[in-house]
């Protein structure tokens, strides 16, 4: 995918995020992207390790909490941040990778995200666009 | 908020009154017009979501500090009763399941550690890992984990962090009963590995603050606090455990509620009855992450007695107490002059004892529970106490901090982390942190004015202010 599109919305005391792509997966994809924005500077974190899992989901929309979530709490697991993000969508089975390295001391420190909430929870096209959004707890 | 909506009790409650037919319980506002003209409209819509949740006791309720969270608003609280069908919500909780505060008082003053305070706030930072992407030493193996879910600050204690004396001054003595580990996900505990004793980002901190004004000089007296006392808070939660927890259970309730024929206004609600087999797993589940704040925090409180022993040789550092602010917590109350057992939903909200209440400590027992309102930076905090329930009608509740009133977007259009700091620092007030960005989003006048909050609190008889204490140092996760 083109580099990924995403901004933040307005939330009183998390932030509202959304991702939007060509495809149902690029807006996912874009919102990964955006979620970890708020945790670092993509553009200094290195490819260096790979991480790959999958999830069933029915619900689309459901589906864009999970995959937040999913990332978060690998990502962890790990110690990693993550740069880049992949989802391919078979049905209700969802297969997900993220790319990134260890964290560094000299990584910028932003915010930590706790979770992807329901709240203002959509996932819809609009104009030929996808767009995926909701608030993130911080 | 739009005022026209609401009907005024007295000068800090307001109810907002059912419109025509609509089928809701009731709903009851403390804080100051001015406070409540300044919420966001969603704080009204949130609390109405939670006033049609079965089974509720009494109104759902919004505390001073209330703004606009995700499902329940920050600063909600509602009691349900079992045997009518109530509800437990992993949306009236929160991800960051029995976030809290920690709080400290010293033997020692302001005057005689000042010249020592850049050095304590160097070494503080060096040793309490906070922020995003920091991890503690303390890794512990899934076994070890579970006991930690079962045990809390107890299993803490037991394992060499902090004394014996401390259990006393925090809620349930430091262990919560009927956590189940086994209804915590493989994934919440891995999520947990290097997790245990640290802070966390965003609002979470650590302060050194000084006893600043007294304003209750009996309830001082019994909390043991005194003008110019140096004090220590510290803000965290359950970390990465409580979080996956509040995740996994928010999809599989918000399921639960549909198959149920629960109507959910909105999804971030999800909820099952109390007494069915989701929620007794959720119940389980989220008593073993309040198990696993209080752990931390007992932890955080011997890392930090530690980097003082270094720094201030003399200092001994005493738990004063230590409160949660997002909690479920199973309790009895007189209403309509019945006591019943109620499983009270505290989402940013503080438990607020009164007087002669059994689970306070001896020493407190006269004077109530020590209610923390923690500010955040350069806002200040102050220390109240609960008020017996003749006066608080919000099932033993209170405020938990000021509560933001812009968006975090918002502040760090407004404001640039290091002008904000350099600012602090010009008013004596030490910031340390790896995030510029948190420091942006977290400043001061992104929240609401403490002293008002803390005034209405007193004012709508939900606690009554004892102490204001003024920061010295902050780390900032």
């Amino acid at each position: 995918m083109d580099s990924p599109s995403y901004s933040y919305f307005e939330h009183g005391a998390d932030i509202g995020l959304a991702g939007h792509g060509a495809t149902l997966d690029e807006a996912f994809e874009s919102a990964a992207a955006g979620m970890f924005a708020i945790m670092t500077d993509l553009a200094s974190v290195r490819r260096e390790q790979i991480v790959r899992f999958e999830f069933e989901e029915a619900d689309v929309e459901l589906a864009l909490v999970r995959w937040l979530n999913l990332l978060l709490a690998m990502a962890r697991e790990q110690g990693m941040v993550c740069a880049e993000f992949r989802l391919d969508r078979d049905g209700v089975v969802w297969r997900g990778s993220a790319t990134g390295e260890v964290w560094r001391s000299d990584h910028e420190r932003g915010v930590e995200v706790k979770g992807a909430t329901l709240t203002m929870l959509r996932v819809e096209q609009r104009g030929g666009e996808w767009d995926a959004r909701c608030v993130v707890d911080v | 908020m739009d005022m026209g909506w609401l009907r005024q009790i007295d000068a800090y409650r307001w109810a907002l009154p059912k419109v025509g037919g609509e089928q809701r319980h009731d709903i009851a506002l403390y804080g100051s017009r001015e406070l409540l003209a300044s919420m966001d409209d969603k704080v009204l819509e949130q609390i109405t979501n939670v006033a049609q949740l079965p089974g509720l006791v009494g109104a759902a309720m919004t505390m001073p500090d209330a703004h606009w969270g995700y499902g329940f608003p920050i600063g909600g609280v509602a009691a349900f009763d079992p045997e009518q069908g109530g509800i437990i919500s992993a949306g009236g909780v929160g991800f960051d399941i029995s976030c809290g505060i920690r709080c400290l008082r010293s033997n020692v003053t302001l005057d005689a550690i000042a010249p020592r305070l850049p050095q304590l706030a160097d070494a503080l930072f060096r040793d309490i890992p906070a922020g995003v992407g920091e991890e503690g030493e303390i890794k512990l193996s899934p076994a070890e984990l579970d006991q930690v879910l079962l045990g809390g600050a107890q299993w803490a204690v037991g394992h060499g962090y902090g004394s014996a004396a401390d259990l006393a001054y925090v809620e349930e003595h430091g262990c919560v009963r009927d956590a189940v580990p086994g209804n915590v996900s493989e994934l919440s505990k891995q999520r947990q590995r290097g997790e245990m004793g640290t802070l966390g980002s965003g609002n979470h901190y650590l302060e050194v603050q000084v006893v600043d004004t007294i304003y209750d000089a009996a309830a001082a007296q019994a909390f043991c606090l005194r003008e110019g006392q140096i004090m220590v808070s510290i803000h965290c939660g359950s970390r990465g455990l409580g979080h996956q927890i509040g995740t996994d259970y928010l999809v599989s309730l918000a399921k639960a509620a549909q198959r149920l024929g629960i109507r959910l206004p909105d999804r971030e609600l999800a909820c099952a009855p109390i007494k069915s087999p989701e929620g007794q797993q959720y119940i389980g589940a989220m008593n073993a992450a309040i198990n696993c704040a209080l752990a931390n925090r007992q932890i955080l409180t011997h890392l930090t007695r530690e980097t003082f022993a270094h720094v201030v040789p003399e200092i001994a550092l005493e738990t004063l107490f230590d409160v949660s602010h997002n909690t479920c917590k199973v309790e009895h109350h007189l209403v309509d002059g019945k006591q019943r057992l109620l499983y009270v939903h505290r989402k940013g909200a503080t438990r607020a004892f009164g007087p002669g209440h059994p689970a306070l400590p001896a020493l407190y027992r006269a004077a109530g529970q020590p209610v923390i309102i923690g500010g955040s930076m350069g806002t200040g905090s102050y220390i109240l106490a609960g008020n017996p329930e003749s006066q608080n009608h919000a099932f033993a509740s209170a405020s938990h901090g000021a509560g933001r009133a812009m968006s975090r977007h918002a502040a760090l259009r407004q404001w640039r982390g290091r002008e904000l700091i350099a600012e602090l620092a010009a008013k004596g007030i030490l910031i340390r942190t790896r995030s510029l960005r948190g420091a942006a989003e977290e400043a001061p006048g992104a929240y609401k004015d403490v002293d008002l909050v803390a005034e209405a609190t007193e004012r709508a008889g939900l606690a009554r202010r004892v102490a204001f204490l003024r920061p010295k140092v902050c780390v900032k996760g």
